[in-house]
């Protein structure tokens, strides 16, 4: 594992917050009744490191993805900050469109832009999506999938020059020849090749950092691994840092330096990858490991206590007090009143549980 | 005893493109109440296999050569109507990949539930609702449900609802094709708790088909791994999965990540075969490391391990 040296914080985001509104009916206009929200993110703060796998984990409906949206600003934040450390040639070409900066290296994501610092600020953070047969139009070459970004960014004079760094992107997600693939349309290609093209478009820009929401869940077991050193490889080439966004506790043990645990758009815990794994703290992050199963048909065949019962709840009507409350076999009278926050308990590794 | 016997079955699509060979000589047995775990990657042809056993594969798929022995009837050989009114749902029934869209929008539980008992038993509405509501109370669900309407219900419970539609008419052969692939974690841990359990109490058999080699072996006694539309290695769960034989099926189970120890990722390179157009020799040669110019020109035998446990390779022949 690569030590990120020195240790620079890349992304702070502070007390994040994204309510989507729910439509109200006629009626209830009419009764008066307060309009709902669905708090898909409510009140989320973590830091990522330079060079590190940041892991965000949860359920479905935890709002682990809405997460990765706002940081690369396809949604915009109902409130709270993200503070993005801008890398050194694009820090002075922001300086010189006046825009506003905190701790002089620091820009707040949340914030509105428009034109040239808008695109600017896009190069630095990019994302793969999850799903490789939705996320390719089906009418497009990979020469042209990969080709409009560079377009769009105006980066390479000519044709020639982009279709240089088209192919080289190609080389370095190893798709090679990349003749092979440049006329090729998406329906041609693998899963694991399909992903492949979407890394390669991400990283096509230079960015610094990457979202991936969820890049290899839906690929063969067989082949997932392939994709993930794929990733890995690329951060220590190009100095890239990941928020890896994912369900799937076994992957994130397997390339995460740190790992967030979500439960109903808040982190309930958060620390080192082997800390939480190992160690968790939470009984949600407990309930999530015993459910994983494992390769081992001696472990097998028992029932196995799953400690947590039932399902997430509906974000709309979120309980009160500790979120867990309702489904957790430890609640106490206090759970049910008082939000817990979320506590070092050393060695950076954090809980949000009256437990501790 | 032996319930359930394919032999030498072989299943093809007729494309524009050409014949899809599917399924390919694929030959097992299962024993009464015995769980057989079916793995393998996309398109290595084990949904097809499962609709094979219940005489459903869609157009333009045919069952082309092989026979599928249910309690000594051949299924193949059956007209349509004899397998609808004898054989589905009644003998054999099926949890579908995707169940939670299997569920009829505008049709409570009730009704879909009740519908089987009244066709296959002959019920009354009455005594209909009253079964389902017991078997809905054995996968862990109130009776309440019956007035429900799909929408109603979470991912969870429209899944324990299609289990208990497959064990209404208490059926000796239950299939199920990735029952719990749209499942978060913690719900897919009940649901096989709820397997599991359901395989005590009821003496049906289970065919349980997943890309997910750790979800059989929490179940099964028996596991099966199919490449490129063949059976490449089957045996009693623990051998193959303390002791896989097929280089197919150890690269398939090391490539698994694994939550309590951090390993070195490893991978199969390459990609599946075209069904279309598979390999000579050997299906597997081309992503094989012990791949021998004999596995470029011979398709390798079935070789017998003993103790029922075959595998498809020419190193142990």
């Amino acid at each position: 594992m690569l030590v990120p040296t020195p240790s620079k914080e890349l992304l702070v985001v502070k007390d994040l917050r994204k309510w989507f509104p729910v439509r109200r009916s006629l009626a209830d206009i009419l009764a008066g009744r307060e309009r709902k929200y669905v708090r898909a993110v409510d009140g989320v703060s973590f830091t990522v490191v330079c060079s590190e796998v940041f892991c965000l984990v949860g359920e479905s409906g935890c709002g682990k993805t809405t997460t990765g949206k706002l940081i690369v600003r396809a949604l915009r934040p109902t409130s709270g900050k993200m503070l993005y450390r801008v890398g050194e040639e694009v820090l002075d070409a922001l300086r010189a469109l006046h825009v506003h900066l905190e701790d002089d290296s620091f820009i707040d994501l949340a914030g509105r832009f428009r034109g040239k610092a808008d695109k600017l600020l896009r190069r630095e953070v990019q994302m793969i999506l999850q799903d490789p047969y939705g996320s390719l139009n089906p009418r497009q070459t990979v020469r042209d999938i990969l080709e409009e970004p560079l377009i769009i960014h105006c980066i390479g004079g000519s044709k020639e020059e982009r279709l240089e760094l088209v192919v080289k992107a190609l080389k370095d997600v190893k798709l090679t020849p990349p003749e092979e693939f440049l006329d090729r349309y998406p329906h041609q290609l693998s899963g694991g090749q399909r992903q492949r093209v979407n890394i390669a478009r991400a990283i096509l820009l230079k960015p610094r950092l990457i979202v991936a929401d969820e890049p290899v869940s839906m690929l063969d077991v067989s082949i997932r691994a392939e994709i993930l050193q794929l990733m890995l490889e690329l951060r220590d080439v190009k100095n890239l840092t990941y928020v890896f966004i994912t369900h799937d506790l076994a992957v994130a043990n397997n390339i995460c330096d740190r790992i967030a645990v979500m439960y109903l758009g808040k982190i309930v815990e958060l620390g080192p990858a082997t800390e939480v794994i190992r160690n968790p703290l939470h009984p949600y992050t407990k309930a999530l490991i015993a459910a994983i199963p494992e390769p081992d048909p001696r472990k097998g065949k028992a029932i196995k206590e799953v400690p947590i019962k039932g399902e997430v709840p509906n974000a709309v009507n979120v309980p009160s007090g500790c979120r867990l409350h309702p489904r957790c076999p430890y609640a106490e009278e206090r759970c049910k009143h008082e939000e817990p926050e979320l506590k070092d308990v050393g060695g950076g590794h954090l809980v949000a549980c009256h437990l501790y | 005893m032996t319930l359930l016997e394919v032999k030498n079955l072989h299943v093809h699509y007729r494309t524009l493109k050409g014949v899809v060979r599917a399924v390919e000589g694929v030959t097992f047995e299962l024993g009464k109440g015995e769980a057989l775990g079916i793995g393998g990657e996309s398109g290595c042809g084990k949904s097809t296999l499962a609709f094979a056993l219940m005489k459903l594969v869609p157009p333009p798929g045919r069952i082309v050569k092989g026979k599928v022995i249910l309690d000594g009837r051949d299924l193949t050989k059956l007209p349509d109507d004899v397998l609808r009114k004898e054989v589905r749902w009644k003998e054999v029934s099926m949890v579908f990949q995707g169940a939670m869209n299997a569920l009829c929008p505008v049709f409570t539980i009730g009704d879909q539930l009740a519908g089987p008992l009244m066709y296959h038993w002959g019920m009354s509405r009455r005594e209909a609702l009253e079964r389902a509501a017991e078997a809905l109370e054995m996968v862990g669900l109130h009776p309440d449900m019956l007035r429900r309407y799909p929408h109603e219900l979470s991912g969870g419970q429209k899944q324990r609802v299609v289990i208990a539609m497959a064990i209404l008419l208490n059926p000796k052969l239950i299939i199920a094709d990735e029952p719990t692939t749209a499942l978060d974690v913690i719900v897919q841990a009940q649901i096989m708790n709820l397997f599991k359990k359901l395989k005590k109490e009821l003496s049906s058999s289970l065919v349980f088909i997943t890309h997910d080699l750790s979800l059989i072996a929490d179940i099964a006694d028996k596991v099966a791994i199919m490449y490129g539309g063949k059976l490449v290695e089957f045996g009693p769960a623990e051998e193959v999965f303390i002791e896989p034989k097929h280089p197919y099926t150890h690269l398939l189970l090391s490539s698994i990540p694994r939550i309590d120890r951090r390993t070195k990722l490893t991978w199969i390179p390459g990609t599946p075969p075209d069904l279309r157009n598979p390999p000579p020799g050997c299906r597997f040669w081309p992503r094989c490391p012990h791949a021998t110019d004999k596995c470029k020109k011979e398709e390798p035998p079935m070789v017998e391990l003993g103790r029922s446990h075959r595998v498809l390779c020419h190193l142990y022949a």
